[in-house]
């Protein structure tokens, strides 16, 4: 079947959506995008923190995250360069410290560095922390440069077409496969997936500059601060279980209390955007690729959107064209898959 | 001393283990941390998770599953009208008359204000709420929620995820010798299966804990850790332990053992 071009459908143009579009693109399959909004990655990805922090998230996630986040890393460095590879600091405040060894303890692929050695990579943060572990290998990108430059990348195939402000019920010519990426949308198809909330902000200020993403640990509220350039961090990320989509004044008080405690300077920054959205996840928190018939649904990447797309829509596209099964991710019975 | 089951409010549990669902890496970590733990009450922040909406039923919905008894509290209140306003809300989100109470002082600190903890508990009371205040180990607090209607005690061992086990043995040994007959469970600051063994020897009927297991490298493994040592301290308890004592107390009669002054390098 691979070589003969067949026409696919793919619902819904966030990361994953548009990672899986471009996977079958490049295998020369004739792709059409429908999506509700009037442009790509408008969805949760438009808030995502763009962290691609493999190592860092093993302090939580099950080992596939590490696993498929490496391969998330290199197509976002070189398949579609949108990231930098700079690493990610992870610090706490004094009184957290034994959040740190905890940290450490749970997580590999970091170096310590002293005060000394921190200062070196991040000026700004001189003196402020003792200690900092430093995981060189992650990277960190924009993610709404990331969406558009994969949306421009998927124009130049002649064989790919968008169509924006269409809601997939009302697409009825028929299509060989229909891919349905719609995130917590498909939950009228996979019952078994729920909304986590996560709320974030966007600060404005000259006075601070950073290099890369840095994690503070907290007992009860950890975040993280990334450098979009141009002056401006992302504070991120709440995760609560409640499928509400408002930005509340406490996470807003707990963001900006963990901007400030990294760094006094945020504190007179100018709040340029909040927002809230939810998350598509599985019980375990982990990716699934589920196929019923000619339809195949990719979702509950929860906070890993952009670090497992590329390894989700790889794998697929390999469903759809080769009949690939990926045991890790593709479980028959809602629900009967178990923790690893 | 008979080992008979704990009984909250007339409800008889088997398992004298209870655990908050706040702070895992997924909810089939926690279902599968809550099973291992034998646990067969929950407790659940409806402040922060739920919303007061059915904002987060797919959440709640999942721990409905277990099969568990959900004790709503009332983390993150700061007053008794929040803490009050809270309870009502869980009772109607829960469908259940149980409430774990919390007034905190200070989100930061995060210590009982136990005189707002006396007024939301007789609030409470009052309105058919059955309620597990968390408080010190204080007997003049313990004797006003008593008063207030309270008909189980839940003293905490050290601050809110401190991990440093049993603070203040001696308040709380005084504490289970003023109300022998009120059922006491410890809530908060438990860090090891050794806290909570410990606290069963002295005689507590039970332990709550959350961050002990949830934040563990592997929670599963740590919920099951804690049921065993919770079951260990209370046989050891109802078997009645032997009091320390200064000296060393042959295990053996000596009188009569042979050449008992010969040289050691003889």
């Amino acid at each position: 079947m691979a070589g003969s071009s067949q026409k696919i459908r793919v619902v819904g143009a966030g990361v994953v959506g548009l990672a899986v579009a471009h996977e079958l693109a490049r295998v020369a399959q004739s792709v059409e995008i429908v999506e509700r909004a009037s442009a790509p990655g408008l969805g949760c990805s438009y808030l995502a923190g763009g962290m691609l922090a493999p190592w860092c998230e093993e302090e939580g996630a099950e080992p596939l995250v590490l696993e498929w986040g490496r391969e998330g890393i290199e197509y976002w460095t070189k398949t579609v360069p949108a990231a930098e590879t700079k690493g990610t600091l992870v610090v706490a405040p004094p009184r957290d410290r034994p959040d740190l060894i905890r940290f450490s303890r749970l997580t590999a692929g970091f170096e310590w560095l002293d005060a000394a050695a921190l200062a070196e990579r991040e000026p700004d943060l001189a003196g402020r922390f003792d200690r900092a572990m430093f995981f060189p290998h992650e990277a960190h990108l924009d993610p709404r440069r990331a969406t558009s430059m994969l949306a421009a990348r998927l124009r130049e195939f002649s064989t790919v077409h968008f169509r924006f402000d269409t809601a997939a019920e009302t697409v009825t010519e028929p299509a060989d496969w229909v891919v349905d990426c719609r995130g917590l949308a498909a939950r009228d198809a996979l019952p078994d997936l729920r909304g986590v909330k996560g709320e974030m902000l966007v600060l404005s200020t000259r006075e601070i500059s950073l290099k890369r993403p840095v994690r503070l640990l907290h007992p009860r509220h950890p975040v993280y601060v990334v450098p979009r350039g141009d002056g401006r961090f992302m504070v991120g990320a709440t995760v609560i279980e409640t499928e509400d989509r408002y930005v509340t004044a406490r996470s807003v008080l707990e963001l900006l209390s963990a901007a400030y405690a990294l760094h006094p300077a945020f504190g007179e920054a100018e709040i340029v955007e909040t927002g809230a959205d939810l998350r598509p996840a599985f019980p375990d928190n982990l990716p699934r690729i589920r196929r019923a018939g000619r339809v195949v649904y990719v979702n509950g990447l929860y906070r890993h959107g952009f670090l497992l797309a590329p390894a989700l829509a790889r794998r697929a596209a390999a469903v759809v064209l080769r009949d690939a099964h990926f045991p890790e991710v593709m479980d028959a019975d809602p629900g009967e898959r178990q923790r690893a | 001393m008979e080992n008979r089951p704990l009984a909250v409010y007339g409800t008889t549990l088997a398992s004298r283990l209870l655990v908050g669902t706040a702070q895992y890496s997924s909810p089939a970590v926690l279902a599968a941390a809550i099973k291992a733990s034998g646990a067969e009450v929950v407790t659940v922040s409806l402040r922060r998770e739920a919303g007061g909406n059915r904002a987060g039923e797919s959440f709640w919905s999942l721990i409905r599953g277990l099969g568990v008894k959900v004790l709503p509290n009332t983390a993150g209140c700061c007053s008794v009208k929040e803490a009050v306003t809270t309870a009502q809300m869980a009772r109607e989100v829960f469908a259940t008359s149980w409430i774990k109470l919390e007034v905190i002082a200070d989100d930061d600190l995060l210590q009982p204000d136990v005189f707002g903890l006396v007024e939301a508990a007789a609030i409470l009371s009052r309105d058919g709420f059955q309620v597990f205040p968390y408080t010190s180990e204080d007997l003049v607090v313990a004797e006003r929620l008593v008063g207030a209607g309270c008909e189980v005690l839940m003293p905490w061992a050290a601050p809110i995820g401190s991990a440093r086990g049993l603070n203040n043995v001696f308040g709380l040994q005084a504490l289970r010798k003023h109300f022998p007959a009120v059922p006491l469970i410890i809530d908060a600051g438990i860090g090891t299966p050794a806290h909570a063994a410990a606290a069963m020897e002295l005689g507590y009927d039970g332990v709550l804990l959350n961050t002990a297991i949830a934040k563990a490298g592997d929670p599963v493994a740590m919920a099951r850790a804690f049921a065993l040592a919770i079951e260990a301290g209370r046989l050891a308890h109802c078997a009645e332990p032997i009091p320390p004592r200064d000296m060393a107390e042959p295990s053996t009669p000596q009188i009569g053992r042979a050449f008992v002054d010969l040289p050691r390098h003889a």
